[in-house]
């Protein structure tokens, strides 16, 4: 048996009140890759940004190659050889390449002999390794592929055996992602230890030999990659077996209450990205629009929900004419009227980041009882609300008062959705529901839409998840370049047929 | 060749008048690029003065004046950081405090050690610093441009005019080839970074500080040892706040903001010999409208004839490292 490059025994580490990690306990064995798995905010970048030296446990110790190190800071961390590629990149933006990489290890004060071997140096990397990096590049004008490569080249530089890579595949386009594999089997080959963190199954089964997984701060199990599955790697993030599709009762159709027609909007660039678009929605059904991002999706929710001009056409609310070129209600008319919305871009436009959740969970309602009387907050009210809607919609960490930015998007969503669900609307626009969420959360919000629906609400669903639109819609539209290219009864349609009508092919 | 002269003069008054713009924008670069904000220029430039003033008055020697001024100016650039660095708190807000506390202190101090509010003991020669004449500047001073470039231009100044403008190329040489110059410009654009390098961010920051500290003493001490022979009230007159606005005109870099500062510098010294001046076929400019000449082109090049101003990326932000 090899001993382990890198050991952590009974690792602990809070925030505040909230523990991030609890009695972690982990190996990892050399020359392998090794998969970190967690919904969002299980405590994954937590563990390894203390492996990495920048935060300090509470309690517990770390091994390196059986030795015990103390690691008070990253530079501890670095001249043991390990190193850190984050989740948002570590680099000065207007610095070149080569500054970004020998920063904090210049070894020298003026600059003179060393730069020009450090710059000699990292071109055989950069050989080697098949990156094709100028290093007199200016990091500003490199696509986030790249800078990832520097990350990497950084780390490798400074010596890392162990490379730890914090949700890598995020940022990337399912090309760079193919890349970005390429290279880290190629520096496993050359026996270095790689650790991904990620929450995507798919990257765990594709790339990793072992993996760990972890639930609410805590390590619940590891594995070896070629004895667990998808399923059960699911069921152990999450606590419990998740359905990985929705369960729908049979579509109950009512009277069409919702209607655009002929509808064309302009961006703020004055561009026209909604071209003469005609829909119509029942009650009791899930209208979702299919489509690759930016291709007119964003703006017509905008102004199907009152916050972005007509530019000609109209919108139709129960027959009645709600929006045309000259005039159009506001989102708060459209709320008294019985129309909801849950924006795509939930940090922008669908909560206030440093508001408290109770804020949050009332606000635009806030200005009604019970929540408030004669301009006066009831804060009894909200507080009593917000416990049991915290409750009901099962947001994690249950606590109203602790603001907004602290949940994990998961969580945020639930807040927002909790807020536009709980006042019955008849029509509901959801603009990517799941996005940034986690594989628990996912299967919760599916299951309140798809009830609203049984409900008798007329739901447009918009998503650039193709499985999310084909597990709940009743009919689907596609949209290309602001026009739909298709519309689909969701009956035997499958996601390679849509596929070609997204890429405007077909 | 009276106006050969007219110029010369003009030219040598700008360079002195530049001289606490030069020093302070200086300053102000060391703290700024390391991500804090530093209003309070002006409070130090004061506060500088009248420690200058003072220590040279009782120790009877400018340069032991200098050094205390130094060691005020360092600690208050420290109170700076501790209140900003250290406890994160707003950075133009402790700015702005220093800058009231130091208008009162100087005051103050002033009336309980001498009886004068705000008023310090004029210094006799050997408690101040004299204009210094390069060798050879009466010998060369009549031959042809040289002599007036030499003997008129260079030569004549107090020894912090001088030092002002070798310390531009000096400050250049820290912040671009040096790999402190490397850090302290990271730690203002993204901290993390420095951080994840196993650099110290609140150390680096601390130790700028702690040079823009040395740096607006130097302005201070031309203030109320050489250019005056005294401390007086808000001496300073606005000039730290000038300076900053050097700085941001010249973005941050210390050769464009010296040419910021030659510009301002310029303008006060041409106010100062416009007054009463008759212009043909204007008459008498009143003399208000050109003492507002150096405050107005402040405005005017601020307002975006300069183009954008790209600040620091992390500057006003205090480094919060645990979520």
């Amino acid at each position: 048996m090899v001993s382990p490059i890198l050991e952590l025994t009974n690792i602990n580490k809070s925030f505040g009140h909230v523990q991030a990690n609890k009695n972690i306990n982990l190996k990892i064995n050399k020359g392998t890759i090794h998969g970190i798995i967690g919904e969002n905010g299980a405590g994954k970048s937590t563990l390894m940004s203390i492996v990495f030296g920048l935060y300090q446990a509470n309690s517990g110790s770390i091994k390196i190659n059986g030795k015990e190190i103390n690691l008070r800071s990253p530079r501890d961390s670095i001249i043991n050889g390990i190193g850190m590629v984050h989740q948002h990149f570590m680099l000065v933006e207007n610095f070149t390449v080569l500054e970004n990489i020998i920063l904090g290890f210049e070894g020298e004060t003026v600059f003179g002999e060393k730069l020009q071997k450090a710059k000699e140096d990292l071109e055989k990397l950069c050989q080697t390794y098949n990156f094709n990096i100028d290093l007199d590049a200016t990091i500003s004008d490199l696509s986030v592929g790249f800078r990832q490569r520097v990350e990497i080249l950084k780390s490798l530089y400074r010596g890392a055996e162990i490379l730890i890579l914090d949700e890598p595949t995020g940022v990337l386009t399912p090309q760079e992602v193919d890349e970005l594999f390429k290279i880290l089997r190629s520096l496993k080959d050359e026996g270095k230890t790689i650790v991904l963190i990620t929450h995507k199954l798919i990257e765990i089964m594709d790339l990793t030999s072992e993996v760990s997984v972890m639930r609410q701060g805590e390590m619940v199990g590891h594995t070896k990659t070629e004895d667990t599955s998808k399923e059960q790697l699911a069921e152990m993030m999450v606590g419990r077996s998740v359905l990985l599709r929705v369960d729908k009762k049979e579509i109950r159709k009512g009277e069409t209450i919702f209607k655009v027609n002929n509808l064309s909007v302009k961006d703020d660039l004055d561009i026209t990205r909604v071209k003469d678009v005609n829909l119509e929605i029942c009650s009791g059904e899930i209208l979702g629009i299919a489509g690759v991002t930016g291709n007119g999706q964003t703006e017509l929710l905008e102004a199907l929900s009152g916050i972005r001009k007509v530019e000609s056409g109209s919108i139709e609310l129960f027959g009645e004419k709600i929006s045309d070129q000259n005039n159009f209600l506001n989102p708060r008319m459209l709320k008294e009227k019985g129309l909801a919305h849950v924006p795509e871009d939930r940090q922008r436009m669908g909560l206030i980041s440093d508001f408290k959740a109770h804020e949050n969970l009332i606000f635009g309602y806030h200005d009604q009882e019970p929540y408030s009387k004669s301009a006066i907050l009831n804060n009894k009210e909200i507080t009593e609300y917000s416990n049991k809607v915290m409750q009901e919609y099962d947001v994690r960490p249950n606590s109203p008062n602790l603001i907004t930015s602290n949940f994990s998007g998961g969580n945020q969503q639930k807040i927002i959705l909790s807020r536009e669900l709980n006042e019955n609307p008849k029509v509901l626009l959801v603009g990517q529901p799941t996005r940034g969420v986690d594989i628990g959360a996912i299967e919760f919000i599916h299951q309140r839409l798809i009830d609203m629906r049984d409900k008798g609400a007329a739901i447009l669903l918009a998503s650039v998840e193709l499985d999310e639109i084909l597990s709940l819609s009743d009919r689907i539209i596609v949209m290309f370049d602001g026009k739909i290219v298709g519309e689909k009864e969701n009956k035997n349609v499958t996601d390679r047929e849509l596929g070609l009508l997204m890429a405007g092919v077909a | 060749m009276e106006f050969l002269s007219d110029i010369a003069s003009l030219i040598n008054s700008t360079l002195r008048i530049s001289t606490p713009l030069v020093f302070a924008a200086m300053a102000g670069i060391f703290a700024e690029r390391s991500g804090v904000i530093d209003f309070s220029l002006e409070g130090k430039m004061l506060m500088a003065a009248f420690v200058a003033a003072v220590g040279s008055y009782y120790l009877g020697n400018p340069w032991l004046g200098l050094l205390l001024a130094i060691i005020v100016c360092v600690c208050l650039s420290m109170l700076h950081g501790f209140a900003s660095v250290t406890h994160k708190g707003d950075q133009v807000v402790s700015c702005v405090a220093i800058n009231i506390l130091i208008i009162g202190l100087t005051t103050a101090l002033a009336a309980a050690w001498f009886g004068q509010a705000g008023l310090t003991p004029t210094l006799n020669e050997d408690q101040r610093f004299l204009e210094i004449h390069l060798p050879f500047a009466d010998a060369l001073r009549d031959i042809p441009v040289i002599g007036t470039l030499y003997s008129d231009i260079l030569s004549g100044h107090y020894v912090f005019v001088y030092l002002a403008y070798l310390s531009v190329p000096l400050v250049f040489w820290i912040v671009f080839k040096t790999s402190f110059g490397l850090r302290l410009r990271a730690v203002g654009e993204n901290p993390s970074a420095v951080d994840t390098a196993g650099i110290n961010v609140f150390t680096m920051r601390y130790k700028a500080l702690a040079i823009n500290g040395v740096l607006i003493a130097f302005a201070g001490a031309h203030l109320s040892t050489a250019v005056n022979a005294n401390f007086f009230r808000e001496m300073s007159a606005g000039r730290g706040y000038l300076a900053l606005a050097a700085m941001i005109f010249g973005k941050w870099h210390p050769k464009t903001a010296l040419i910021a500062c030659l510009l301002f510098g310029f303008t006060d010294a041409l106010q100062i010999r416009l007054q009463g001046v008759e212009l043909p076929a204007i008459g008498e400019i009143p003399v208000q409208l050109i003492q507002a000449l150096p405050y107005i082109l402040t405005v005017v090049l601020l307002a975006g004839f300069v183009g954008k101003a790209i600040a620091p990326n992390a500057i006003g932000q205090p480094y919060i490292k645990e979520r």
